[in-house]
Formats: structure tokens, C-alpha cells, sequence
């Protein structure tokens, strides 16, 4: 008994201490930098990366011109979306570069804890829709139109899709109202999700290499139209009535996004001449385009892609710098 | 007395009941299935009456969504002011930081060649000249692969990660080591960390800590802690007695026996604990990626989004051989511990020691005069050009055309309406209270009335969780690739069994296939077989084989030769040999061997997620995406129910096996 309150104690007393020497104060996990971050006195940007190739390319650029017009390091962080707005507000990331639009965390962040700034249009327009190869298209005009969907079901019939047409759906990360379109448009079609972009990317690529007919739920703008072609299906026109809708009613196209930059609010602020970069840092699909494809179709590291476009382009990322 | 003289009375009588009676004495399995079909005689009338047949009732469901979604919110609210997060969460996430910055800044501070050396040195020490050599050659082909620095960092992030896993590990080996009940209770929880899907907490860790190093950390620790933790008990508890007794009759204090007698007898058990724990880190580097690890996972991952296998693989080898040096260094220790010293006298014991940290001191101090600190840009190898031309040489090859057999494509179609929809639409289509009582009526016959209780319980567990449906989709997928498994791993370990030289060859392929992160071979088995779940059985199947071809292939050489020489000479065919001696022999590893197969398999599921397999490793890997708890933590919990009933129906007891010996 005795015994067993002086072990008691003991633990206790050494508990005070461990936590004494750990240092009693508060610890800010929002002040917290990656452990393979540049040491003190480099100035050091966090971008990060989604999972698309797009994205790939607007970091890519950013990154090479912080570092060798800014003399900034820069850290790259990869994660899904919704984690990265996350990281965003705790400045585990300084900037999401390419934003297809996330209204919960918009209200959460933005408006209410004012944690993240919007950092303006990144100059991309995005758009999602249902696509089908051109070679298929050409063959048969009428399948562009989602009321004539239902004759060619039999076509896209795979080993997943049991008995209906195949719609073919990507990322779990991406925005999709798929499952709710084909039910509202009574659709004899199942949505197959890939899981993946790369997966689904891998998909369209063989698909497309034995000319085979496909549907598939992809975006513009994206690198895979310049080697498959690809044309959309008209959807049901998109109004704002529509998009309003229970996520289970929409009966209705995907909207037009000009696609957004944020930035974490502290570093909007104090970013100094990075901040200003990226809050400038605009541009055309076209640009992002040929950045994507070199990285994606040509296989070049996303640094040698964006060193070749700077060396190509000075006219579009002047205007990006400091004027001085 | 008594029963002495009643026992002869007995069969008189019982007289006319005597038939039936004796023969359930004889087979308890008989007698278990008949108790459990009267069980079922009284109680499914009354079940199907009252909630109907079909899938899972919804009355019986629990809605798990709201009070995840309040969790969520009031982390998210919470986090940066709350005194439980400022107090305690934050500590621990800065001492992660600060240690792996340590570690990372020594690294970089000895310089590629001061590693390399240091690697060696190590290496020589704990495991000899060869080992030695090995380690070299594996940092220098990292450095050629152009992934010096990502894998310092992965290296690391391991390094503390193993640490913390090794001190958590042993604190809870030791209290399950010497208090059988602290034993009872751990048990299920080391379970459940182990097979529930890493994806699926890696959602909270984000919530709690954000993105970043500390919740990699603490994610590899959750997985990589619980074999060190069974190791360390297993090891304690199966002390020798009298040695125990002996040190006790020697007046030894409690303290006095664990640190001297009882913790060195353990070490075998002990070395082999960390070498597991290393093994299951280095597998989760890749995964932890997905929250911003950094590192060679990210490589991979960053390579998969641009469908670069090339890349992938040029990332994905540095883990493999990471692992390679790892594990045999750390085996072959094990297998030294108690051995003759050998070799000059001069390098044994301290010497050997200040000689190594020499050697790598002066190694590490010319490296900087030279500037040898990062590896030369100039001098590496890009794989990834001829890896991509190859892929997509044996895509166009093999994808369709192949004569006889027929392309991948078509392979893959006849594999998924021919065996996954049968099956997933027979599971499904069974009604909810059957499943019930098969998974009883299995787990009983092989098992306990416990593991029978276990397996019930968590079965009923998904229906109540309310994943019913998408449960049994990834159950038939589990059931399909693990048949695939065995047929193809009893196959090869037969044959292994039998040459030796065919064994020495497989040894590094089995390897590879074992520590390649699933993420570099996602892409090639979807350009081989499409989109869905025939690609995800794929690659389940890949990394399930090793384990099933290693364990089989031990179980048929372990048959004792005399059985074989006998029956040899009884003029037996090798054919045989193999039905009638060596299989029934092997019994137990070709149990364990399903057991691995059926556990390994449903550790892809979450992966298979990422093809389009949809189901449970789909709804995990959406709520990582969307950041829902709910989804991700519901679908998570259900893969670690299957998982539990799945062992415990394939994993025999060892009161079972008592009875058979």
C-alpha cells in the first residue's frame, strides 16, 4: 500500500518534470514548418500540388520563377483537395494555385474563420462534361446529344457496367454529379468509377488505341484531347436553379469555372514580393496546356517543362514580377 | 466409483438412440453443425418475420454520419485553440518535427558518401563482409537513380518512425509479457490497428495534426508498433521456466529477473520484432504519402498522377532495396546473437566498433572537403524512358490477340462475369441471417464457440454499421483473388518444394514483388486489364503470392524426410508422394498459408479502390478525398470486421489443433 503510493508519486513527479523540459508553453501546430524546409533566413514558399497534370503545370512554372527570378526555395506538398484547404488555413501550404471550386470550405474559410484569401482567377477556364473519342463522334453525329444516349448503350456495355452502358467516372476527389444525372435523365447507363485519374487516364489511352467507343466524365482544359480527341456530350443546359438543387435532383450540365488561387491569409499579408507573385500569376489554357503535355505525353520532369515554356514565353511571366 | 460401474450400463441403456448419439461423439463438427441447425430451425422463422429477408434490415442500422460530421466540425473549430491541442497534440507534433529534422540534417551532413560508408560499416558489424557489400552498392544505385535526397528523407521519417514504434512496442510487449489479462485485453486492440486499412485513419491524423510529417509519423507508428509489441510478449512469456526459477531461488527482485534473465533470453524474438516493425514502416512510406510525407512515396505518387510508370519504379526501387538491406541486416543479427565470435581479433567487439566509426568519420570529413555533400547531378541513370518503352511493348503484346489464351483484356472481361459477378451477386443475394449462420457453421467447425461468437459478431457489426451491400461486393473480390492466390502459390511452392535452384531463383523475385509499393504496379495491371475490379484482384494477387509461396514451400520441405524415404521406398510416384505424405504432413503452413493469402488480399482491397473496384476501398478512399469522416471511418471499420471473421473462419485454434495431436 505504502509502497504503491511512493511508485505514485514517483511517476507523478516525473510526469511534472517530462513535461517541464518538453516546455510547458502552448504549442502552435499553425507555425509549424516540414522538417526538410530550408534552414532559418531562406525565404521559403510552400505550394501544393493536386493530383491532375494541370495542376502539375501551374506549380511547376510558379516554383521555377520563385526560385531563380525571387531567389525563394520552394516546397512542394501533394495532397486531395479538400485535405490541401485544410492545410491551407493552418499554413501547412502557403497557395492552392488551381481551385475547381469548393463552396463549403469557401463559407468555412474564407468568410467565417478567415483563415484563407482568394488570390484571384488563375486565367484558366475549367469546364466538366461528359466526353466521347471524335473517331466515335464522326462516325455517329447524333451521340452528342445525351437524348440519344440510350441508343448506344449496348455499345459501351463492359465486364463492370452488368447489362448497361458504361459512364465512366475518375478521381473520388473530383466534383461529380454523375450518379444523380443518370438516374434523372433515365439513363440506361452505370457510372464505373476508376478511382483514379490515372487510372481512367490508362483507360481512355487503351480505349483509344484499339478505337473502341467510350464515355467518360473528363474536364477541359487537359492534355489528354491533343493525343485522344475528344467531343462532349450536350447535358441539359446549366442555370443557377439547377445547380441549387438537392445533390440528388440535379438533372442538369456542369457548370463553366474560371478557376481560382487562395492563399493562406497570414501569408497573403506578409508574403512580401512571393505573395505579390502568385497573386499575379496568371495565364491561358493554351500556356497551361503546353506545359501539361510536355510532363504528361512527353515524359519531361515538371522542372525541364517549365523551364522550356519561361524560356519560350518571357512576354506572359514578366508582367508576374515586381515591377522595378 | 461411480462412473466406473455406470459406464458399461450406458449403452444398454440408451438402446435404440445409441446409433445416432455415438457417431456426433465421434465428429464433433457433426455435432456442432446439428445444435446450430436446431439454433436455426427456431430462430430464422422468427427473424424473417419480423425484419424480412434480403439484405441487411434497416431497423437493425446505426447512423454513424451526424456525430462524425460534430467530431469533425468541432477538431476544425477547436484546433487552434483548444488547451488539448495546444497542450498535448502540439508537443508531440513538434518533437516529431524536430527529430526527424535532426535526423535529416545529420544525413545530410555526413554527405552521400559518408552514408554509404556508414551504411556499410553498420551492416559489417551486425551482419558480416557480404551484407556489408550489399548496403554499399544499394545507397550508390539510390544516388544513380537520381533519388539521393528523397530517399534521405524517407530514411529519416523511418527512422524515427521505427524508433517510436520500437519504444511503443516494447512498453506494450512488456505489460502484455507479464500480466496475462493486460495480454487479453491488447490483443483485439493490436488486431485492429493492423488490419484497419491505413487510408482509413490517415483522415483523422490529417483532422488532428494536418498534413505533414507528425501525422505520417504517428500513422506509420499505429501500423508498424503491434508486431513489436506480440513479438516482445511472445518472447517474455515464453521464458524458460527453470532458468526463471532459477534466478527467483537466487533472491533476484521482480526488476532484477526482467532486466537480466528475462529480456535477454527474449532477444531473439526481440530482433525479430524490429525487423518486422521496419518492414511494415518502410511499406507505409508510400501510403503516408497521400498526406504529404514527402520522401520517395511521394516520387511514386507524384508519378502515378502523370501515368509515368518509369518514374514510378525509379522511386519505387530505392524503397525496395531500402527494405532488402534493412531485413537482412537486422535477420542476420538475429541469427548471430549467441554465436562464436570470428574473424581477426583485432576487429571483434569495441574495436571493430571505433574502427567502423572511424572509417566513416574520415569518409564523411572528405566528403565535404570535396564537396561531395549532395550527389552529382551529372551522374545518374534515367530508367524511366526504356521502363515506359518496355511497359508499352508488352501492353501492345499481350493487352489482346494473344493465340489460345486470348489478350489480358479479354482475360480480365471472362474473369469478372465469369467468377467476380457470379459471386458478388450470390453474396449479395443471400439472405442477411444465412451469412450469419455459414460464417457461424465455418468458424465453429474449424474453431471455438469463441472465434464462432467473434466472427458472428463481426459480421453483424458491417449490418449494423449499415455497408451491408458494398461489404459483401468487397467479400466476393476478397474470396475470388484469394482462390487465384492459392491456386497459383501451391503451384509454384510445389515445384520449389521440389528444386532447390528453382527456390534460390524466386528468392529475390519473391523480394520484390513483397516490398514494391502497390502504387508502381497500379498503372501496368490497368493497362492490362481495364478499369474495375479484375485489375484490383491483380494486384492483390501480386503481393499476396510471396508470402503464400514462402510459407508453403517451407511447410512442404519441413515434412520429416523419413516419412518421405519411407514412402519412396514403398515405391510411392512423386505425385504420389506429394497427395498422400507431404501435403497431409504440411497440413498446418497450408492453413497458415490461406490465412496470409486472405489476409494480405484484403490489404490491397483499399488499393483496389484507387482501379476501380469500388465498394469498401472505394468509400475509404473517397472520404480521404473529401475529407468525410464518416464515410471513411464507416467503410474502414467494416474492412476491419471482414478481416476479423475472415481470420478467425481460416485461422484454426490451437484448442483444435490440441484435440487432433
Amino acid at each position: 500500500m505504502n509502497r504503491s503510493r511512493t511508485r505514485l508519486l514517483v511517476a507523478l513527479a516525473s510526469a511534472g518534470a517530462l513535461l517541464a523540459t518538453a516546455g510547458c508553453g502552448a504549442a502552435d501546430m499553425t507555425k509549424q514548418a516540414s522538417p526538410f524546409a530550408a534552414p532559418a533566413g531562406v525565404k521559403t514558399v510552400t505550394l501544393s500540388v493536386q493530383s491532375w497534370v494541370g495542376a502539375q503545370a501551374n506549380v511547376a512554372v510558379a516554383e521555377q520563377l520563385l526560385k531563380e527570378k525571387l531567389g525563394y526555395r520552394v516546397d512542394l506538398v501533394q495532397t486531395d483537395e479538400v485535405p490541401a484547404w485544410d492545410a491551407l488555413s493552418q499554413g501547412r501550404v502557403d497557395a492552392i494555385l488551381e481551385d475547381w471550386g469548393h463552396p463549403d470550405q469557401e463559407k468555412l474559410y474564407v468568410d467565417e474563420k478567415k483563415t484563407i484569401v482568394r488570390g484571384g482567377d488563375l486565367g484558366v477556364t475549367g469546364h466538366i462534361g461528359w466526353y466521347v473519342p471524335k473517331y466515335w463522334a464522326d462516325k455517329h453525329p447524333d451521340v452528342t446529344d445525351w437524348k440519344n444516349l440510350n441508343t448506344y448503350a449496348d455499345e459501351l456495355k463492359t465486364a463492370e457496367s452488368g447489362g448497361k452502358g458504361q459512364l465512366m467516372d475518375g478521381s473520388p476527389s473530383y466534383v461529380t454529379n454523375d450518379v444523380a444525372l443518370v438516374k434523372n435523365l433515365d439513363l440506361d447507363y452505370k457510372v464505373v468509377f476508376a478511382g483514379s485519374e490515372a487510372a481512367q487516364i490508362t483507360q481512355i489511352q487503351q480505349f483509344a488505341k484499339e478505337k473502341k467507343p467510350f464515355l467518360s466524365y473528363w474536364y477541359q482544359p487537359q492534355w489528354l484531347f491533343n493525343e485522344v480527341p475528344m467531343v462532349e456530350v450536350k447535358l441539359p443546359e446549366y442555370t443557377d436553379a439547377c445547380a441549387a438543387k438537392d445533390p440528388a435532383d440535379i438533372d442538369c450540365a456542369y457548370p463553366t469555372t474560371p478557376l481560382q488561387k487562395f492563399l493562406n491569409a497570414d501569408f497573403a499579408e506578409r508574403g512580401g514580393e512571393a505573395s505579390a507573385f502568385l497573386k499575379k500569376f496568371h495565364w491561358s489554357e493554351k500556356d497551361q496546356n503546353e506545359v501539361s503535355e510536355m510532363i504528361a505525353s512527353q515524359k519531361l520532369d515538371p522542372q525541364e517543362a517549365a523551364k522550356r515554356w519561361i524560356e519560350r514565353h518571357p512576354d506572359v511571366w514578366k508582367k508576374w514580377l515586381p515591377q522595378d | 466409483m461411480a462412473t466406473a460401474r455406470a459406464t458399461p450400463a450406458r449403452p444398454a441403456q440408451a438402446g435404440a438412440r445409441r446409433g445416432p448419439l455415438a457417431v456426433l461423439r465421434d465428429r464433433p463438427a457433426a455435432a456442432k453443425l446439428l445444435l446450430l441447425a436446431l439454433v436455426a430451425v427456431v430462430v430464422v422463422p422468427l427473424v424473417h418475420g419480423r425484419w424480412g429477408g434480403g439484405v441487411w434490415p434497416d431497423a437493425l442500422t446505426a447512423d454513424l454520419s451526424a456525430p462524425l460530421g460534430d467530431v469533425t466540425d468541432w477538431i476544425v473549430s477547436n484546433r487552434d485553440s483548444h488547451p488539448l491541442f495546444l497542450y498535448f497534440f502540439g508537443h508531440i507534433s513538434n518533437a516529431v518535427v524536430l527529430s526527424v529534422r535532426g535526423v535529416y540534417l545529420v544525413l545530410l551532413a555526413l554527405g552521400w558518401a559518408g552514408v554509404t560508408v556508414l551504411a556499410a560499416a553498420v551492416a559489417w558489424r551486425v551482419a558480416g563482409i557480404r551484407l556489408a557489400l550489399t548496403a554499399a552498392v544499394s545507397f550508390l544505385v539510390c544516388g544513380l537513380l537520381g533519388m539521393w535526397v528523397p530517399t534521405m528523407q524517407t530514411l529519416a521519417l523511418m527512422a524515427v518512425a521505427v524508433l517510436a514504434s520500437v519504444v511503443l512496442g516494447l512498453l506494450l510487449g512488456l505489460a502484455a509479457g507479464l500480466s496475462d489479462r493486460t495480454f487479453r485485453v491488447l490483443r483485439p486492440v493490436l488486431d485492429t490497428m493492423q488490419v484497419l486499412p491505413a487510408f482509413a485513419y490517415l483522415l483523422p491524423v490529417v483532422l488532428v495534426f494536418g498534413i505533414g510529417v507528425p501525422g505520417a509519423v504517428l500513422a506509420t507508428v499505429v501500423y508498424a508498433a503491434p508486431p513489436m509489441a506480440r513479438l516482445t510478449a511472445l518472447g517474455l512469456r515464453g521464458a524458460d521456466a527453470g532458468v526463471m526459477e532459477a534466478v527467483a531461488s537466487l533472491g533476484a527482485t521482480g526488476r532484477q529477473r526482467l532486466l537480466s534473465a528475462r529480456l535477454p533470453l527474449a532477444r531473439k524474438e526481440l530482433l525479430l520484432g524490429l525487423n518486422q516493425t521496419i518492414m511494415m514502416a518502410l511499406s507505409m512510406a508510400v501510403i503516408a504519402s497521400v498526406i504529404g510525407a514527402g520522401g520517395l512515396g511521394d516520387r511514386v505518387y507524384q508519378a502515378l498522377s502523370s501515368v509515368d510508370v518509369g518514374a514510378a519504379l525509379a522511386a519505387g526501387i530505392p524503397i525496395v532495396l531500402l527494405a532488402v538491406v534493412l531485413d537482412r541486416t537486422t535477420e542476420a543479427a538475429g541469427r548471430r546473437i549467441g554465436a562464436e565470435p570470428t574473424g581477426l581479433a583485432l576487429l571483434r567487439g569495441w574495436r571493430g566498433w571505433s574502427l567502423a566509426a572511424a572509417v566513416t568519420a574520415a569518409v564523411a570529413v572528405a566528403g565535404r572537403a570535396t564537396d561531395g555533400r549532395v550527389w552529382p547531378e551529372d551522374v545518374t541513370v534515367a530508367i524511366a524512358g526504356p521502363v515506359n518503352t518496355a511497359k508499352d511493348w508488352m501492353v501492345d503484346h499481350l493487352y489482346t490477340g494473344v493465340p489460345v489464351v486470348g489478350g489480358t483484356a479479354d482475360l480480365a472481361a471472362h474473369f469478372t462475369s465469369g467468377v467476380l459477378n457470379p459471386l458478388r451477386s450470390g453474396l449479395t443475394g443471400l439472405p442477411w441471417w444465412s451469412v450469419l449462420l455459414i460464417v457461424a457453421a465455418l468458424a465453429w467447425t474449424i474453431g471455438t464457440w469463441r472465434t464462432a461468437a467473434t466472427a458472428v459478431l463481426a459480421m453483424a457489426a458491417i449490418g449494423v454499421l449499415g455497408v451491408w451491400e458494398p461489404s459483401m461486393d468487397t467479400l466476393s473480390q476478397v474470396l475470388a483473388a484469394v482462390a487465384v492466390t492459392l491456386v497459383i502459390g501451391f503451384g509454384v511452392a510445389v515445384g520449389a518444394a521440389r528444386s532447390e535452384r528453382l527456390e534460390k531463383l524466386l528468392r529475390p523475385v519473391l523480394d520484390v514483388f513483397q516490398t514494391m509499393p502497390q502504387f508502381v504496379y497500379l498503372i501496368p495491371v490497368v493497362a492490362l486489364f481495364g478499369v474495375g475490379r479484375a485489375p484490383a484482384a491483380a494486384a492483390a494477387v501480386i503481393y499476396a503470392l510471396p508470402a503464400v509461396i514462402r510459407i508453403t514451400t517451407q511447410g512442404l520441405r519441413g515434412v520429416d524426410p523419413a516419412a518421405m524415404e519411407c514412402a519412396r521406398s514403398l515405391g510411392a510416384t512423386p505425385g504420389q508422394q506429394l497427395r498422400q505424405v507431404q501435403i497431409p504432413l504440411a497440413r498446418p503452413s497450408l492453413l497458415l498459408a490461406v490465412n496470409q493469402a486472405v489476409v494480405l488480399v484484403l490489404a490491397v482491397v483499399i488499393i483496389g479502390g484507387l482501379v476501380g473496384s469500388g465498394a469498401l476501398g472505394y468509400e475509404v478512399v473517397l472520404g480521404l478525398a473529401q475529407g468525410d469522416l464518416a464515410t471513411g471511418l464507416v467503410a474502414g471499420a467494416a474492412i476491419v470486421c471482414l478481416g476479423l471473421m475472415l481470420d478467425r473462419v481460416t485461422q484454426p485454434t490451437t484448442r483444435r489443433q490440441r484435440q487432433e495431436s
